[in-house]
């Protein structure tokens, strides 16, 4: 009888050790960590409500008429025309030069390194990308200025390039971004799987054939991402246009004048001490969440493209 | 029959196949030179900048100020100090006294004010590294015959001086040191802020998170983050650590009002901006260190009894510790020559003094190299790069730092 209760007294024992115990040491350190976790949804929300709150305080404004400025083409904010096309179209001018020169470059660079390149020769070449993309935009700018104006006015004439032009800013910022699409696509060439490349050989393809009509196609997606987030990092691209493609905006599709894109106007009207609540100041908010939107969207597609499109392979 | 004319056709076909194959490859392997061609010519142009032949003229002949046959540049501090008594009024004298009594400046810093303000050399004529080397003789023909009064010097604007000095607007004498201050100070409160909380991030989502809806939306959040251009992190730091927590970032809250800093635009909240913008990049980086730290290390940590976190801490965390610097440095790097996002927080353009207190007011290198550049004069221009290579220098020291911590601590599973 008393063993028995003996016996029970153990087992209770033993069942309340095995018992979850309440931690609250841990429990602190995880609320922690989910702190910190959840902290880069406050920045993304703060973006949102921060710049939605003074965009809209912005077209609320008597002299802003949020159709006018989709439809005219004229910003000059001292005399109340917003019209945003100016900025717009330069923004696009210059991403469309920097890709032009990235998306070739960048991958000709890739399939080099990829399917071409000894490893001894990637070794060598890998840290010089690494190099450009390490190199600060401010360093870009003054070589747009001081390097690539000189010589596209030596090429075309003085009078016909003017000093600060969208198109030396769009030729730099095609090396800014020509190693990031090259790391990317890179990394997609090498993610298809050598048995693909051995089948093309064994039918007869030479090296070309197989790079460019085995490995580039079962890398598209990965290629296409690379792409996009190129563009969305040309749209975002700041200071070599504020250094290099000229101030005051201009409504113009000659790469050889100054035009200053979204992010360059930005910079301009921020430097100095800019007043609360003053037109300007409402304004660069109204930009940004533009500037966030597209660029938000190019990268939520990227994303997309890579997910749905990707070839998966063992 | 049929079998040899494809083989026929196939050989035929090959020579043209080949040569295709040879074309590619020449333009390939042109793409990779291209882009090499590139990095040289920006290195080129940044060397060729900030070096070369200078032309100047002083508004004062130094030989005039000689005393007894005893130089300027010989002359002792008392010299040079009554030198400046006599000839600036005194009203600037005594300015300069209150700025800093005399008896507590250097002889160099005397020396400094008296070509400042009394020789005051003003440069004419500016030449590039590159001419400097190869057209020696007709730079000295032209400065003879354009600037009769000039005198020509090989110039070396990267000197120790230039680091040391504070930022002045004369081009001879201006100096990064507070630029450089700056810049340290700032990226101070940016690894203050996002260093901890991007690794509790990263430690997060890798050891604590289920695969559930909010965690996926934690996740893609950041890897949209990380995409955001600069520039709106920098419109988002002027909206929030800027004017709305303005009482904090200007010290008022602490009391400490100067009339240094009336404003948020400080030290401290460029620091927190560029944290809000390496933020994402240090959680990437740090969850891929966490990620390859392998599973049994920890499946044999719960197996002698550990906690989650003491797992966690004590066997996950060390093994992943060198992959999480090296992002975190990376990542800082990048911060370190961010300057679009300062442009808009309100870094300050010509300040002389340096930064000293968090609610300072504040420049940095790269928003100096911008400024520089932005003037049309040559002469800030070579400023700007050798400023340029300053920054280069200070970078590529950290990212050697990087590779090596990789290299000398990176273990293999």
């Amino acid at each position: 009888m008393v063993g028995l209760t003996l016996k029970n007294k153990e087992k209770k024992a033993s069942a309340r050790n095995l018992r979850r115990k309440p931690r609250w040491g841990e429990t602190i350190i995880q609320a922690l960590l989910f702190f910190s976790g959840f902290f880069s949804i406050f920045t993304t929300l703060g973006i949102v409500y921060e710049l939605g709150k003074e965009a809209l305080l912005f077209f609320q404004m008597p002299e802003v008429n949020l159709l006018a400025s989709l439809t005219t083409t004229e910003w000059k904010p001292h005399i109340g025309k917003f019209g945003i096309w100016p900025l717009v179209t330069s923004t696009m001018m210059t991403t469309l030069i920097a890709m032009t020169i990235a998306i070739p470059l960048g991958m000709s660079v890739a399939v080099y390194l990829s399917e071409y390149a000894s490893p001894r020769v990637r070794n060598l070449l890998k840290p010089v990308l690494e190099v450009l993309a390490g190199i600060p935009t401010i360093v870009y700018g003054y070589f747009a200025l001081t390097f690539m104006t000189p010589i596209l006015r030596e090429i075309f004439g003085r009078d016909v390039v003017q000093i600060y032009n969208t198109g030396s800013a769009g030729l730099v910022m095609g090396i800014l971004i020509l190693p990031l699409i090259t790391s990317m696509t890179e990394d997609a060439l090498s993610a298809v799987p050598r048995s693909l490349r051995e089948a093309a050989y064994g039918m007869g393809a030479t090296k070309l054939e197989v790079a460019l009509q085995v490995v580039v196609p079962a890398a598209l997606s990965g290629i296409a991402a690379a792409v996009i987030v190129g563009v969305s990092r040309a749209i975002g691209e700041t200071m070599i246009v504020a250094v290099a493609a000229g101030a005051g905006p201009n409504f113009t599709l000659n790469p050889f004048v100054g035009a200053e894109t979204i992010t360059g106007h930005v910079v301009r009207i921020s430097g100095g001490d800019l007043s609360y609540d003053s037109i300007d100041y409402n304004s660069i908010f109204a930009l940004g969440l533009l500037l966030f939107f597209i660029t938000l969207v190019l990268n939520i597609v990227s994303q997309m493209i890579v997910r749905r499109f990707r070839e998966v392979y063992e | 029959m049929k079998e040899i004319w494809i083989v026929q056709g196939f050989a035929n076909n090959l020579n043209l196949r080949n040569r295709i194959g040879t074309v590619w490859y020449v333009i390939f392997q042109a793409s990779t030179i291209v882009g090499i061609i590139a990095l040289i010519a920006l290195l080129f142009n940044v060397i060729d900048g900030s070096f070369g032949y200078v032309a100047y003229e002083a508004k004062v002949d130094p030989d005039t100020l000689a005393v007894d046959g005893v130089p300027v540049e010989a002359q002792s501090k008392e010299q040079l100090v009554s030198l400046l008594q006599s000839s600036l009024s005194s009203g600037a004298y005594n300015k300069l006294e209150n700025e800093k009594p005399f008896e507590s400046r250097s002889r160099e810093g005397v020396y400094q004010l008296v070509v400042e303000r009394i020789i005051r050399p003003q440069i004419v004529a500016v030449w590039k590294l590159w001419p400097s080397l190869t057209q020696a003789d007709e730079i000295r023909a032209t400065v003879a015959q354009d600037f009769p009064q000039a005198e020509l010097d090989f110039v070396s604007w990267l000197t120790y001086d230039f680091v040391s000095r504070p930022q002045t607007s004369e081009p001879l004498t201006a100096g990064v040191r507070t630029a450089i201050l700056g810049s340290l100070w700032t990226i101070l409160f940016t690894i203050l802020l996002a260093f901890p909380i991007g690794v509790g991030a990263a430690i997060y989502l890798e050891e604590y998170a289920f695969d559930n809806w909010l965690n996926r939306i934690i996740q893609t959040n950041i890897n949209n983050l990380a995409g955001v251009p600069s520039i709106v992190y920098g419109i988002l730091g002027l909206a929030i650590f800027v004017r709305a927590l303005e009482p904090l970032t200007s010290g008022k809250m602490f009391g400490l009002v100067n009339l240094t800093s009336e404003n948020g635009r400080t030290v401290l909240s460029a620091g927190l901006t560029l944290g809000l913008l390496v933020l994402p990049i240090i959680i990437i980086n740090a969850q891929e260190a966490i990620r390859a730290v392998p599973q049994s290390l920890r499946k044999a940590s719960y197996g002698v009894g550990a906690t989650k976190w003491q797992t966690v801490w004590s066997h996950v965390l060390p093994n992943a510790m060198p992959g999480i610097l090296t992002g975190t440095i990376l990542a800082i790097s990048r911060a370190i020559g961010e300057t679009a996002p300062l442009v808009v927080v309100g870094a300050s353009t010509a300040i002389s003094f340096d930064p000293s207190s968090p609610f300072s007011k504040f420049t940095t290198l790269p928003i100096q190299i911008y400024q520089w550049t932005s003037r049309p004069q040559d002469e800030f221009r070579s400023l700007a790069a050798a400023s340029i290579l300053v920054l280069l220098v200070l970078l590529l020291s950290m990212n050697a730092s990087a590779v090596l911590l990789r290299n000398r601590f990176s273990r293999r599973f």
